[in-house]
């Protein structure tokens, strides 16, 4: 692989394609939507240098599909949208989940509702953590920050996704995927998973094979489907679940946010402090699972926790049911694709303070 | 010629049990044509011994559980995704026959775009498409392909074509693209038919191995339940209503000698 130890510029729709390049991924299906475009054109370039395989899809609904075919043929393959896009694919989620199938899926997310606009926003925060589909499945939703992460957090889906069978959503926005940063090209991780036990290769001196979500006995089948994906659902939970703290030690306000909102509060903490107000960032890196306990003890003893996010409060359901009372909870947010600005957080954490 | 020896012919030609078939008893009605064709799928598996290279790609309509019949592997697509999971599953293992199956709701309504993208494509794949012009899975309601007249629960007066439009012919419409290798339309309503499908199945499926690209197989079927006749009535049906519609025959076939 190309990976090294020095830094290079990419731009971060670029960084995910490299590193799922890395990652051993050779199919990618995709259909073109801006703010993500560099994804599947990166791809195109790319793959037939590896001998994968890009194809455009007549549509998201098929690019999901096309995935669904080739994990069930036991490949990595993934598929890039952005929020319009990604409600087109959630049939497809939702086949994937039944299924029990690995599949990579990247939402660069964009205003909405509706075609709303190209600009970044993080409005699929409800979508993509409880499940845009129909049935009870989740899916794990990891959200960079950085270029860098957009790299790391891409290889390690792919890892994420075969370890348990199991849909993994990189939740970027349309300025992260924009943004040129240097980065180091993460090393595959070198874990080997054995799909021999279910993927389509051929009934060969074995039984079939099968890959469905229809199980037509509630009692003996779709129920026994469900408990087993809920056990597996609370292993991913226990196990999987990621965060960062940012001068959270003695701070008495707790700023929240993931993804690009992360980026600007560190610059608030950073303000604030030289203003002589101790405040701290709380990041969560999985939306789901989100680190409800983590959080719950970072929150503890803290004057006031305010999230940030750039959507009209989403996230926020979560760091109240983490917070539980133990601290009030404020929120401020932006929509439309719109970014909060690191004076609009000072100014209202200044507030709390008089 | 006597009853019995009739009766004998059409046990060995139809109704024998393929050894690539597993001895489960059909989920399909009476006079249904999914089962026919299902049997003459796994005897050509068993002719051409490629059931341990097959996977089957099944539609959301009555044959959501073709898979379950075959000893090949399967998988499962969402209503109208087959020719994109069947892309996705051969875009990996080219070498593999790779068999679409499809109803006329899921092919022609809820997947056209696939269906159509697909054979553009070219994809190397068999796709067998099984028209029985109604929604048999959901209980009887209008398809893309019910005919001008034909009474279903959704058109309880008949299909008006002013109001829906005219039957869709799936064979014509993909035989407006470049891509596809070869497209036949068949009828399993009678016993030679039923062997000009089966004929006509092999060489889809001789078609894919041989790498030479899209195969699109059309099956005019009986769906007597849906169409609340007998199964007698309802192949008799095909043959004088559906066949003038749907013209029985070759539409394309790159392979054929000039
Ligand atoms: C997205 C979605 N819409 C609708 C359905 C309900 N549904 C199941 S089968 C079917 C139509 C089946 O008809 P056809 O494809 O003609 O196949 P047949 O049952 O006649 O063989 C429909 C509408 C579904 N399962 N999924
Ligand atoms: S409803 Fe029609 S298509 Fe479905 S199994 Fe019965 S006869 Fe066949």
């Amino acid at each position: 692989m190309t990976a090294t130890a020095e830094k290079i510029l990419m731009k971060g729709n670029e960084a995910i394609g490299e590193a799922a390049v890395i990652a051993g991924c050779r199919y990618f299906f995709g259909y073109p939507i801006t703010p993500q475009n560099e994804v599947p054109a990166y791809m195109a370039m790319r793959l037939p240098q590896v001998g994968g395989t890009f194809l455009q899809a007549e549509s998201e609904l098929a690019a999901i599909n096309m995935v669904f075919g080739a994990a069930a043929a036991g490949a990595r393959a993934m598929t890039s949208s952005s929020s319009p896009g990604i409600s087109l694919k959630q049939e497809g989620i939702s086949y994937l989940s039944g299924a029990e199938l690995p599949a990579v899926v990247v939402n660069m997310m964009r205003g909405g509702p509706g075609l709303g606009n190209i600009a970044g926003s993080q409005g699929d925060y409800f979508q993509s953590t409880r499940g845009g589909g129909h049935g009870d499945y989740r899916h794990i939703v990891l959200a960079p920050a950085s270029v860098q992460e957009l790299a790391d957090l891409t290889l390690l889906a792919f890892d994420l996704a075969d370890q348990y069978r199991i849909v993994v959503l990189v939740l970027g926005d349309g300025y992260l995927g924009q943004m040129s940063e240097p980065l180091v090209l993460p090393q595959p991780s070198g874990k080997q998973f054995d799909k021999s036990g279910w993927a389509l290769t051929g009934a060969k001196v074995r039984e079939q094979h099968l890959v469905y979500s229809l199980l037509l006995s509630p009692e003996d089948a779709l129920e026994k489907l469900n408990l087993r994906l809920q056990e597996k659902y609370r292993v991913i939970e226990k196990n999987e679940t990621r965060h960062e703290t940012y001068n959270t030690e003695d701070a008495e306000y707790l700023l929240v946010g993931f993804g690009m909102c992360a980026r600007i509060l560190r610059g608030a903490v950073v303000s604030l402090a030289r203003a002589g107000v101790k405040a701290g960032l709380f990041r969560p890196i999985t939306l789901w699972p989100f680190p409800y306990r983590e959080l719950a003890a970072a929150a503890r003893g803290r004057k006031k926790i305010l999230v940030v996010e750039m959507n009209a409060g989403q996230m926020v359901e979560d760091v109240r049911l983490a917070v539980a009372d133990s601290s009030p909870v404020d929120f401020y947010g932006r929509m439309g694709g719109m970014i909060p600005e690191v004076e609009a957080i000072v100014e209202r954490v200044r507030g709390y303070v008089e | 010629m006597s009853n019995s020896v009739l009766t004998k012919v059409r046990e060995k030609l139809v109704y024998s049990r393929p050894d690539s078939m597993y001895p489960r008893k059909m989920h399909y009605c009476a006079g249904c044509g999914h089962g026919v064709v299902h049997k003459l799928l796994g005897e050509l598996m068993d002719e051409l011994g490629i059931a341990e290279k097959t996977i089957l790609v099944a539609p959301v309509g009555c044959a959501v559980l073709a898979f379950f019949y075959f000893r090949a592997d399967g998988c499962e697509a969402a209503h109208g995704r087959v020719p994109a999971v069947a892309t996705g599953i051969k875009r990996v293992h080219p070498d593999h026959v790779v068999i679409g199956y499809q109803g006329d709701g899921d092919l022609l309504a809820i997947g056209t775009a696939e269906t159509i993208h697909a054979a553009n494509r070219g994809e190397n794949i068999t796709v067998i498409f099984v028209n029985n012009a109604i929604y048999g899975m959901t209980g009887g309601q209008m398809a893309p392909t019910s005919l001008v007249g034909q009474k279903t629960k959704t058109s309880p007066y008949g299909r008006k074509a002013e109001d829906v439009g005219y039957p869709i012919r799936a064979c014509e419409l993909l035989n407006t693209l470049e891509a596809p290798y070869y497209i036949e339309r068949t009828s399993v309503h009678d016993v030679k038919n039923v062997l000009k499908t089966k004929r006509a199945l092999k060489k889809g499926l001789m078609n894919q191995i041989e790498k030479r690209g899209y195969s699109f197989i059309e099956v005019l079927s009986a769906c007597p339940t849906g169409w609340g006749v007998t199964p007698k009535a309802a192949n008799l049906w095909v043959a004088e209503n559906m066949a003038s519609v749907y013209p029985l025959g070759v539409v394309r076939d790159k392979g054929a000698k000039a």
